[in-house]
């Protein structure tokens, strides 16, 4: 070859993945059409009188359904990290890139804007053929509608993803009247943007250069995880045929060599090389195969779900699953099951009533009563949508009583700072720090929260 | 950048981060062109550990973009903002030019909310439940941390309950206060007093004065002395609340009850001192205020 210099950078070849039907794209489209109903259809849900899920990031209330979250309550969000991050370690032990496939909003924009891309300007040949072509009116007018059709998926998007954080009916009134705040603007069209720009130029080069859980999933096969896989022992050696032709007929094996599985392929590999990183797993070259294995009249998946060890062993599908109940996905599985039991209690048992005791720095007083005092603060969130009425008692020293106010009005979602005063009999402590405790409970006496302090008392 | 006396640092520092991002484009330019090895099989003839070996798949030519992406906005984040040394940005932002606008913007988001006390008397507001709610918060943020979260101070920090004041209870004294600060000055008087013998018998009247404890035939001799203190505190003691003297005939005590606490103050004086808090806080927010520190010692019961 030349010895001169060369470009360590270079444009890819543009994907053109060909239509596909199957059980695998049928689970796709299941995939997709659940977690856009879900993330298009969530914020327009109301609950009593507001937005049933709305992160209010000004006013630090996180509205769930019927929760209302501080950001106190960031822990849930750690658990839901840590639920997800695990279950995402469970699906990759047990079957490969699953997410990727068919949950990944990568793959989801991608399969969306790539249906509109074949409504309007065809399947696979016949956009490669108006992309070689001279522009022409038809070309123009095509490519145009493409891209208004995009944008406004996109921006409806952005639109959505701000609804989350903005009451969305004002959003689309402000919307429409072009009066939304710059912030607004901003991430409606920011988000918008990377939508058009990922799921309509980017996608395969998203998972192929951007991201990182593509590339780590990989660390988490091993050879008995479930992967779309060529048998390459029944398809080789792969070659034409004549349909007359039977299989036992010919020295030929299944692989009729159609080169069907490369063109559906997203990220245009052949899965015939083997395990590649590129491949997200998404078993349109399973779908597509099965297809012409009918048409031929051999039996389906020559490209199918197995495991390493399935195909070197020759295992059945019983023997194949049985592996299944290896100790890193029993593992995995208990982790992740007692981690979602316990954040789910947590959060069902939680006291919708947040109290922090803070001591004034001041030194205790004496007052003209004979009594030695300590000011507290308490800062109670009220994370019920109801006004509460409050008690606070104290507890935990002889004679020891709140002298100010101890009954409170918390209104709803709200949060407030009181001060009481404590006051202890003089003389009947020694000099030092005592522990008392405030004892916080609603008019009804269905919420209680205890807190512990301390009664200083000078030498 | 204003901690140094010339400008070599600032400099310094510019022409480091210009030489470093410039460097980078360098760079970037230098390593993407590479002889090719020639190998047939596509690799870059590079073996590592005896058989791993090296793809030839070139990185996609966008990821150059974000390069000279990353670039441009390094050097015209430079331009517009302060980073370049001591170099200001030519969009003039500060840090405090923005908390600032960001504090005008939100008291203009109240305005209309002050609106409504602003037209209200003190005595008016503090009947109000959402201005009791707002002084509160006021109060906890603003005064708590002397005057104790009850509003009763401490010692050195008055009592705002007691209905005993050193300038004045009116609801303008108080707005005066609040706004203005207070300087509460007590001269070292032991000279104008006499000897060391004389400062504890005007100690003593002085207890006497309130009916504290003390010793009479000492409070006698005291009595005489007093005149140095009553220029400020009064013939009888009571205090001139117009000059922020303090009642010497009530049981309160802001710096210290006994013998000993007098001498001292007497012999060594005192000054005490209350911040203004007009520059901290809106004349609205100070009208609300007040209405929450006069409802301490005026309690009408809704």
């Amino acid at each position: 070859m030349s010895n001169d210099s060369s470009f360590l950078y270079a444009s890819g070849p543009k994907i053109y993945p060909r239509t596909v039907q199957g059980i695998y794209a049928y689970w796709r489209w299941l995939g997709v059409f659940v977690t856009q109903l879900i993330f298009y259809g969530l914020p327009w849900l109301e609950w009593g009188q507001r937005q049933a899920v709305l992160f209010d990031l000004g006013a630090r209330r996180f509205y769930i359904f019927g929760l209302v979250l501080y950001p106190q309550d960031f822990i849930y969000l750690t658990g839901l990290l840590v639920v997800s991050a695990l279950s995402l370690f469970l699906f990759t032990a047990v079957a490969g890139r699953l997410w990727c496939g068919y949950a990944c909003p990568q793959t989801v924009y991608s399969e969306l804007f790539m249906y509109i891309e074949r409504k309007i300007e065809g399947d696979r040949t016949a956009r490669m053929r108006l992309d070689d072509s001279e522009w022409t009116l038809e070309k123009g007018v095509k490519k145009v509608y493409k891209h208004i059709v995009w944008l406004g998926l996109a921006i409806w998007t952005g639109f959505t993803f701000v609804g989350y954080f903005t009451p969305i009916h004002e959003l689309g009134m402000e919307f429409f009247q072009t009066r939304m705040g710059s912030w607004e603007v901003f991430w409606v069209f920011f988000y918008g943007f990377a939508t058009y720009g990922n799921a309509g130029f980017m996608r395969e080069q998203v998972c192929k250069y951007m991201c990182p859980y593509a590339r780590f999933q990989s660390a988490m096969f091993d050879h008995d995880t479930l992967i779309v896989t060529y048998d390459t022992k029944r398809g080789e050696p792969r070659g034409h045929r004549p349909h007359s032709v039977a299989l036992a007929d010919t020295s030929l094996g299944a692989c009729v060599d159609c080169n069907l599985c490369v063109q559906v392929c997203p990220t245009g590999i052949d899965i015939r090389d083997g395990l590649q990183y590129e491949c997200i797993g998404c078993g349109a070259c399973a779908d597509v195969c099965n297809g012409v294995m009918d048409k031929m009249g051999y039996s389906q998946g020559l490209v199918r779900y197995t495991t390493q060890n399935a195909i070197n062993h020759g295992w059945s599908t019983t023997v194949m699953l049985k592996r299944f109940f290896r100790p890193r996905v029993v593992v995995y599985t208990v982790i992740l099951w007692t981690l979602i039991i316990v954040l789910g209690f947590s959060l069902v048992l939680r006291t919708p009533l947040k109290v922090d005791v803070v001591k004034d720095r001041s030194m205790p007083r004496i007052s003209q009563t004979g009594e030695i005092e300590n000011v507290y603060r308490l800062q109670i969130m009220n994370a019920t949508e109801e006004t509460q009425e409050l008690h606070i008692k104290v507890r935990g020293l002889d004679g020891v009583k709140i002298e100010t106010e101890d009954h409170f009005e918390v209104g709803p979602a709200m949060s407030r700072w009181v001060a009481v005063r404590v006051g202890v009999p003089f003389g009947s402590l020694n000099e030092g720090s005592h522990q008392i405790w405030f004892d916080i409970e609603n008019e009804d006496a269905n919420m209680h929260v205890t807190e512990a302090s301390v009664f200083l008392v000078p030498r | 950048m204003s901690d140094f006396n010339s400008s070599f640092w600032s400099n310094y520092v510019a022409i480091v981060s210009l030489v470093g991002i410039l460097a980078c484009l360098v760079l970037l330019w230098v390593t993407a062109r590479k002889k090719s090895v020639g190998n047939a099989d596509n690799t870059t003839g590079h073996v590592w550990d005896e058989d791993l070996r090296e793809m030839n798949n070139p990185l996609p030519l966008w990821w150059v973009g974000l390069f000279v992406i990353t670039i441009i906005f390094g050097l015209s984040y430079l331009f517009l903002y302060p980073g370049l040394g001591s170099y200001a940005g030519s969009k003039g932002w500060s840090s405090k030019a923005e908390y600032d606008l960001e504090v005008s913007e939100a008291n203009a988001a109240v305005a209309p909310l002050y609106a409504r006390f602003d037209a209200m008397s003190v005595e008016e507001v503090a009947n109000d439940p959402q201005a009791h709610a707002i002084g509160e918060r006021l109060f906890m943020n603003n005064c708590a941390q002397c005057h104790g979260s009850d509003g009763q101070g401490s010692k050195g920090y008055p009592n705002l309950t007691d209905g005993d004041w050193l300038h004045g209870g009116s609801p303008d004294k108080i707005k005066e206060t609040i706004t203005l600060g207070r300087v509460g000055n007590m001269p070292p008087m032991a000279l104008a007093v006499g000897t060391p013998d004389d400062v504890r018998n005007v100690a003593h009247y002085v207890l006497s004065l309130s009916g504290s404890p003390h010793d009479s035939l000492k409070a006698g001799f005291g009595k005489p002395k007093f005149g140095a203190c009553a220029a400020c505190h009064g013939i009888d003691g009571k205090g001139n609340q117009t000059v922020g003297a303090p009642n010497l005939t009530d049981k309160i005590w802001l710096h210290g009850w006994g013998e000993q606490a007098i001498v001292a103050m007497v012999n060594h004086g005192k000054q005490n001192v209350m911040p203004a808090q007009k520059d901290r806080l809106s004349a609205s927010q100070i009208h609300v205020l007040t209405s929450y520190v006069w409802s301490f010692s005026n309690h009408s019961d809704k």
